[in-house]
């Protein structure tokens, strides 16, 4: 060959290289748009929330199945035992919210991707929030309303109730 | 990605595991609602409960609740494999092992629960 003009045959030559810095706001993804950082909030609580639901649940799943009698033991007793200690308290209190609001997310991604019609996707993501809201309020009255040593109406203690009662 | 035929997407191992997750993390939630629902009966009367909660003690509920460990241990362990992806530097180049991971110990957890909550549940089974 004669001339070599490398301009003509390789045409991208001379087109800025991207990610140097000079980028249109309207690209960029921090800033500007409010939706864009709750996005990302509920990205990062996925996964906190995720790896310390895994402690969580796996600690709940092998107290209340695998150690003892297992599932036999699981009686209205029980449940008064576990709750007498407050560490269980707040193991189930901190299970139930991760849980509802890592699974409430979860299910309004997917309520986004299959629900096309903008009303379906408003009534769907209602009765999601409300069944969220409705069920981490009654899961956090019972664990802290709940009362162990239930007497009758002759006042003696109920048969089911669990043993430390007889000292209180 | 490798070629594959067609331009349908399809994706292979990836796409299936992100099937399973959505499938069990459902579930969960479905099961989760009616659990603290359950749960809340304590607040009624420990007849309630223990009513309710005795139906989890039959032979059928037992083999459910395995369904529902089985659930759990995927999605946990799937979930904790796509914060590898996403957050260690190597997890992208991984991936695909790490899924072989996952259902590797899967299978060992999900052997391990089944034995012993089946000799359990056998031990104090009064029969029908
Ligand atoms: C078959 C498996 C399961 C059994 C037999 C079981 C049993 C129980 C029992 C007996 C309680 C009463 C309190 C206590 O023991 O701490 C309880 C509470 C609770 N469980 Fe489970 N559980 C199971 C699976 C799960 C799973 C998979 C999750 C999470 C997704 C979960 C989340 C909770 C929560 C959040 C509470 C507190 C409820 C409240 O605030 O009223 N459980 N469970
Ligand atoms: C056991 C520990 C858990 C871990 C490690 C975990 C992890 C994850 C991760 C990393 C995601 C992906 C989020 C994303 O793509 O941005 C996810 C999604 C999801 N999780 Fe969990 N999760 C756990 C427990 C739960 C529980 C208890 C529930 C139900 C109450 C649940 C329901 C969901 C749902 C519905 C999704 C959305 C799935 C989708 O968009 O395809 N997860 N989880």
């Amino acid at each position: 060959m004669t001339t070599t003009k490398s301009d003509a045959l390789l045409p991208a030559q001379g087109i800025e290289a991207p990610r140097s810095g000079r980028i249109d706001p309207k690209y960029l993804r921090s800033g500007s748009s409010k939706s864009g950082s709750f996005e990302m909030a509920a990205w990062v609580f996925m996964r906190v929330s995720g790896a310390a639901l895994v402690v969580l649940i796996f600690v709940h799943l092998t107290v209340n199945l695998l150690v003892g009698e297992g599932i036999h033991q699981i009686d209205f007793g029980f449940v008064a035992g576990k709750w007498a200690n407050p560490v269980w308290q707040f193991w189930d209190l901190a299970m139930l919210w991760l849980a509802m609001l890592h699974g409430g997310n979860g299910m309004r991604t997917i309520i986004n991707d299959y629900a096309e019609k903008d009303s379906t996707r408003m009534w769907l993501k209602s009765i999601l929030y409300l069944s969220v809201i409705v069920i981490i309020v009654l899961g956090t009255m019972v664990i802290f309303t709940f009362e162990p040593c239930l007497l009758d109406s002759s006042g003696q203690l109920l048969e089911s109730s669990p043993s430390f009662c007889q000292n209180v | 990605m490798t070629q594959t035929k067609g331009t349908l997407y399809k994706g292979r191992e990836g796409m299936w595991s992100w099937v399973g997750h959505r499938i069990t993390g459902v579930g969960i939630f479905f099961f989760l609602l009616v659990h603290v629902l359950d749960t809340s009966l304590v607040r009624v009367s420990p007849e309630a409960y223990d009513a309710v909660i005795g139906a989890y003690k039959n032979p059928i509920m037992i083999v459910g609740e395995i369904g529902l460990v089985g659930a759990i241990v995927f999605h946990a362990f799937n979930g904790l494999r796509i914060i590898l992806v996403d957050f260690w530097s190597q997890g992208t180049r991984y991936h695909r092992q790490m899924l072989w991971t996952v259902m590797g110990l899967w299978v060992i957890t999900m052997i391990g629960f089944t034995v012993r909550h089946l000799m359990l549940f056998l031990d104090g089974w009064g029969g029908f």
